[in-house]
C-alpha cells in the first residue's frame, strides 16, 4: 500500500503556457555538456576540438574524484570548448552526425550483477552523474552507501512537465533502472508519486520500490520535502536521488548496453507560441525548439523551471538535470506607482495585493524584481511555504553570518537551494536566498572535507 | 555620489526596472513598500480621529460647543506640524545613513514617522519631537545597523526618551488636552484610575469611541480596530501577537478582579483594553515584526506577556499610569531570548532524531 503524505504549506504558482501533451520530434544536431551543471566538479578534459566521439565516449572527468567521468550523449564531432571568465570551461559543444553510434558497455540483467559491477558500469558509461546525494546536492560518491534512494515521480514547480508522459510505455526500461539502483542501497527506494492525480502505471506497478503518495501545493514534488517527510537526514546520513528520465537512461544501459539519454524536454512558458514536448537527448540545443515558436518580445530562456532554473542564451543548451525549458518575458521596465496600485497582472502570495481573490487565474509573470533589496523585516512568512521542521529564517541568518555550528544545528544537511526557492519568491525584502543557501552548503562541504 | 538618494526617489514613484539575476527568475508582486503602505493606511483612521479629538478635547475644556469642521481643523493644525517635524528629521537622518551605507532608504520610517506623533500628547513642543525622533532613529535604530536590526521599537524609543527626559511634558494631568482651561481636569482615565478615582472614569462607550484625553492617536479603540482589521486581513500584522496581547491583558485584569485588593483591581478587565494606549500598542507596536519574536510559538508568549505586564504595571506602579510602553519595550528586549529557547527545542529534537 502506498504511504499517503499530505503537505499543507506551500504555494502553487500558476503560469500561462504549460506544455501540451504532444511530443514533437525534430532533428537536433547541436548538443553540449556543461560542466557548470555539476556542483563542485573541476573538469579535466579528455577530448579536444575536432575529436570524433561516440555516444558514451568520455569527454572529461572530475579532477577531485577521477572515477567520475562525463560522456557524450551523441555521436559526432567536438566542435568547441567554450570558456568563460578565468578560463572556466562552460560548454563542450558536440555536433551530432545523426547516426547515434554508441559505445557498447554490454547488456546485462541488473539482478545478475554485484553492487560494484553495477557501479562500475554506471561510472564507465557516464550515467553515474545522474545520481546525486543530499546533503549538498552534489554527484554521489561511489564509495558511499546511502541509507535510501529517492525518486520524485512528479514535479510541482510552475509549468511543471509531466513525468507520466515522460515514462509512458517504458515500464520495462524503468524497472530495469530500478533493479540496478536497488543494488546500491540496503535501504528502500522511495518512488514518490502525485497523490492529487492518478499516477502512471509505470510508477505504480514498479517493483522493488516503496511508492509514496504526496499531495498538497508546491514544494510537494521537491525531493527535499519528500526526504524530510519520509527519511529525514541527520548529520552523517547520505540519501541519493535521481529523476525518472535518468532512471530510464540507466535502465537502457542494462537492457541495450549503451548510454542512451533519449528523453522528453518540455518547452513551455508564456512566450512560447506552441508549448509542447520535444523528444531529444541530454544537452540538446534549444535553437530548433524555439524556431518560429516564440514571441517577439524581449524574453528570457531558462533551462529548468522559473524558480530554480538557469538562464541560457537563445541558442543555449538544456542543462543535465533539467527536463524543461521556460521562456518568460524580461521585466526591465519601470512601472509608475506600481507598488501603490498593484497591477492585476502580478501574482502575489500576500493578501496585501489582490491576486488571492483569483486563485485559479494563470499569470504571465516577467523577470522584474518587483521591488528593491531590503534588510529582513517581515517574519513568519517563509514558514508558510516551507514544509519542513526547520526554521528557515534562522537558518538563512546563520548562513549569512557563516556560523557553521548553527547551520548544522538548524538542519542545513536536509536542504538545498531549491527548497528555499519559494521563500525567495515571496521575500518582501527581495533577498537572494537560494545563493545564500548554496554559499552555506559550499562552506560546510569545504569544512567537512 | 547621490546614487542612493536617486534610487530612493526612483523607487518612490516607480517599481524600478531591476530584473532578477540569481535564483528565482520570477518574484512576488509585493515588496517592502507595499507592505509598509498597508500599515500606513491602517494608521489613518487613528490619525484622523486623533486630529478631531484634539480639537474636541480642547473646546470641551473651554466649555465651548463647536461644530465638526472647526474642531477637526483645530486638531489638524496641532497635529500636522508634529507630523512634519517627525518626517523631516527622521527621513533626513535616514537618507544620510542610506547614503553612507550605499543602500536605498528603507521604508520602515514611513511607518515610524506616523507612529511617533500618534503616541505623543498634542501640546508637545516641536523641538522635543525633533530631538526624540533623532534619538530614536540614531540610537534606537541606526547604531544597531539600521532597519531590520534594531532591538527596540523606534517609535516607542522616541516616546520613552521624552517620557524620561521631559516628564513634565509627557505625564500628569496637564498635557493631554491642547491649550486646556486651567479649571478643567485633564486627567486621562488611567490617571484617574491610578489615584483611585474610579468613579471619575468615563463611561466605557466614551473610552471605546475615544472621546477621552490622551495621546493623539491612542484614544479611539474603534479607529484602532479598523486598523487592526486591515492589518489582519492583509496578514501584515501578526494575529498571533495581537490576540495573545489582548488575552494577556484580559487574563491579568481578571486575575486582579479575583484578588480585588483595591478599587483599581476591581474595574472590569475589558476596561484595560479600551483605556490608554493598550489597543494602540497591541495593534501597531507589539506587532512590529523587527522587534517582536520571530518564531510563531514565540509570538504567542511575547504577546501574552506584553498584555500581562502592561496591566500589571498600570495597577501596581505608583509612578507611571500607563504600562503599555514599558511592557512592549521590555518584551522587545526579551524577544530574542524567547526565540532562542524555541529554536533550541527544534535543535534538541533534531539531535534526538539523529541518535534514535
Amino acid at each position: 500500500m502506498p504511504k499517503m503524505i499530505k503537505i499543507n504549506k506551500g504555494l502553487d504558482i500558476k503560469l500561462l503556457g504549460s506544455a501540451e501533451k504532444t511530443v514533437a520530434e525534430v532533428e537536433i544536431r547541436n548538443y553540449a555538456v556543461k560542466p557548470t551543471d555539476f556542483i563542485g566538479v573541476f573538469p579535466k578534459m579528455l577530448v579536444k576540438e575536432g575529436d570524433s566521439v561516440k555516444a558514451g565516449s568520455p569527454l572529461f572527468f572530475d579532477k577531485y574524484r577521477d572515477n567520475i567521468q562525463f560522456t557524450s550523449p551523441v555521436s559526432g564531432v567536438v566542435t568547441e570548448l567554450k570558456r568563460g571568465a578565468k578560463r572556466v570551461l562552460l560548454e563542450i559543444k558536440i555536433e551530432s552526425d545523426g547516426k547515434f553510434e554508441a559505445v557498447d558497455f554490454g547488456k546485462a540483467k541488473p539482478n545478475d550483477l554485484q553492487r560494484d559491477e553495477i557501479i562500475e558500469k554506471l561510472l564507465k558509461s557516464g550515467a553515474w552523474p545522474f545520481i546525486r546525494q543530499r546533503p549538498y546536492s552534489v554527484i554521489a560518491n561511489p564509495s558511499d552507501e546511502p541509507k535510501s534512494i529517492f525518486i520524485p515521480a512528479f514535479d510541482s514547480n510552475p509549468l511543471a512537465p509531466d513525468y507520466d508522459l515522460m515514462v509512458h510505455g517504458q515500464g520495462e526500461t524503468f524497472q530495469a533502472g530500478i533493479d540496478a539502483l536497488a543494488k546500491l542501497t540496503k535501504g528502500k527506494i522511495h518512488l514518490n508519486v502525485n497523490g492529487k492525480a492518478a499516477p502512471s502505471k509505470v510508477f505504480t506497478n514498479s517493483k522493488n520500490v516503496q511508492v509514496n503518495e504526496f499531495s498538497g501545493p508546491h514544494p510537494a514534488g521537491n525531493v527535499g520535502t519528500q526526504i524530510a517527510h519520509i527519511d529525514p537526514i541527520n548529520k552523517g546520513d547520505i540519501v541519493w536521488y535521481l529523476y525518472p528520465q535518468d532512471v530510464l537512461t540507466i535502465g537502457r544501459l542494462f537492457l541495450e548496453g549503451n548510454y542512451n539519454t533519449s528523453r522528453l524536454i518540455a518547452f513551455a512558458g508564456s512566450e512560447v507560441l506552441s508549448p509542447k514536448y520535444f523528444k531529444t537527448r541530454l544537452g540538446a540545443s534549444i535553437k530548433q525548439m524555439a524556431h518560429k515558436n516564440v514571441s517577439d518580445v524581449k524574453k528570457r530562456f531558462i533551462s529548468g523551471n522559473v524558480l530554480t532554473g538557469t538562464q541560457i542564451e537563445a541558442e543555449g543548451y538544456v542543462g543535465s538535470y533539467h527536463s524543461m525549458v521556460s521562456v518568460i518575458p524580461e521585466g526591465n521596465q519601470h512601472e509608475f506607482l506600481g507598488w501603490l496600485i498593484p497591477s492585476p497582472k502580478k501574482h502575489s502570495f500576500y493578501r496585501s495585493a489582490f491576486s488571492w481573490l483569483t486563485p485559479n487565474k494563470k499569470y504571465k509573470l516577467n523577470t522584474n524584481l518587483n521591488g528593491g533589496r531590503r534588510a529582513f523585516v517581515m517574519t513568519g512568512q517563509f514558514e508558510k511555504v516551507f514544509p519542513m521542521d526547520i526554521f528557515p529564517m534562522q537558518l538563512i541568518k546563520a548562513i549569512m553570518v557563516e556560523d557553521i555550528d548553527a547551520m548544522e544545528n538548524l538542519g542545513i544537511y536536509e536542504v538545498d537551494e531549491e527548497d528555499f526557492a519559494l521563500c525567495e519568491y515571496i521575500s518582501t525584502s527581495k533577498i537572494e536566498i537560494q545563493s545564500v543557501v548554496r554559499k552555506g552548503l559550499d562552506l560546510i562541504r569545504k569544512e567537512m572535507s | 555620489m547621490f546614487r542612493s538618494t536617486f534610487d530612493s526617489i526612483e523607487t518612490l514613484f516607480f517599481v524600478p526596472d531591476h530584473v532578477t539575476t540569481k535564483g528565482s527568475h520570477i518574484r512576488d508582486g509585493v515588496d517592502m513598500k507595499r507592505t509598509m503602505i498597508i500599515v500606513f493606511i491602517a494608521l489613518i483612521p487613528a490619525l484622523l480621529f486623533g486630529m478631531w479629538n484634539v480639537g474636541f478635547q480642547h473646546f470641551r475644556s473651554l466649555g465651548e460647543s463647536v461644530s465638526f469642521w472647526p474642531t477637526f481643523w483645530y486638531g489638524f493644525l496641532k497635529v500636522l506640524p508634529i507630523l512634519i517635524v517627525t518626517y523631516v528629521v527622521g527621513l533626513g537622518i535616514e537618507i544620510i545613513f542610506a547614503q553612507k551605507r550605499g543602500h536605498e532608504v528603507n521604508e520602515g520610517f514611513f511607518v515610524s514617522g506616523m507612529l511617533i506623533p500618534l503616541v505623543l500628547p498634542p501640546d508637545i513642543p516641536l523641538w522635543m519631537v525633533a530631538v526624540a525622533t533623532a534619538f530614536a532613529v540614531i540610537i534606537g535604530k541606526e547604531v544597531f545597523g539600521g532597519t531590520g536590526m534594531n532591538i527596540l521599537n523606534p517609535a516607542l524609543t522616541a516616546r520613552a526618551f521624552l517620557f524620561f527626559a521631559y516628564p513634565g511634558s509627557m505625564s500628569g494631568d496637564k498635557v493631554w488636552i491642547s491649550a486646556k482651561a486651567d479649571a478643567f481636569s485633564g486627567a486621562t482615565p488611567l490617571g484617574d484610575a491610578l489615584v483611585g478615582h474610579i468613579d471619575k472614569l468615563p463611561n466605557p462607550m466614551d473610552m471605546f469611541v475615544g472621546i477621552i484625553p490622551g495621546s493623539i492617536g491612542e484614544t479611539s479603540t474603534i479607529a484602532i480596530l479598523i486598523g487592526a482589521f486591515i492589518l489582519l486581513l492583509t496578514g501584515v500584522g501578526s494575529w498571533r501577537i495581537l490576540f495573545s496581547t489582548i488575552a494577556g491583558g484580559l487574563f491579568m485584569g481578571l486575575l486582579f478582579n479575583l484578588w480585588g485588593f483595591n478599587d483599581y483591581m476591581n474595574i472590569p478587565a475589558y476596561y484595560h483594553l479600551i483605556m490608554g494606549g493598550f489597543a494602540f500598542g497591541a495593534v501597531f507596536m507589539a506587532t512590529d515584526p523587527v522587534t517582536a519574536t520571530q518564531t510563531n510559538k514565540g509570538k504567542y508568549i511575547y504577546g501574552f506577556l506584553i498584555g500581562l505586564l502592561a496591566v500589571l504595571i498600570r495597577v501596581f506602579n505608583p509612578a507611571y499610569p500607563e504600562g503599555m510602553m514599558l511592557a512592549i519595550l521590555l518584551m522587545n528586549v526579551f524577544a530574542p531570548l524567547i526565540d532562542h529557547y524555541i529554536v533550541e527545542a527544534n535543535i534538541k529534537k533534531r539531535l534526538k532524531r539523529a541518535k534514535a
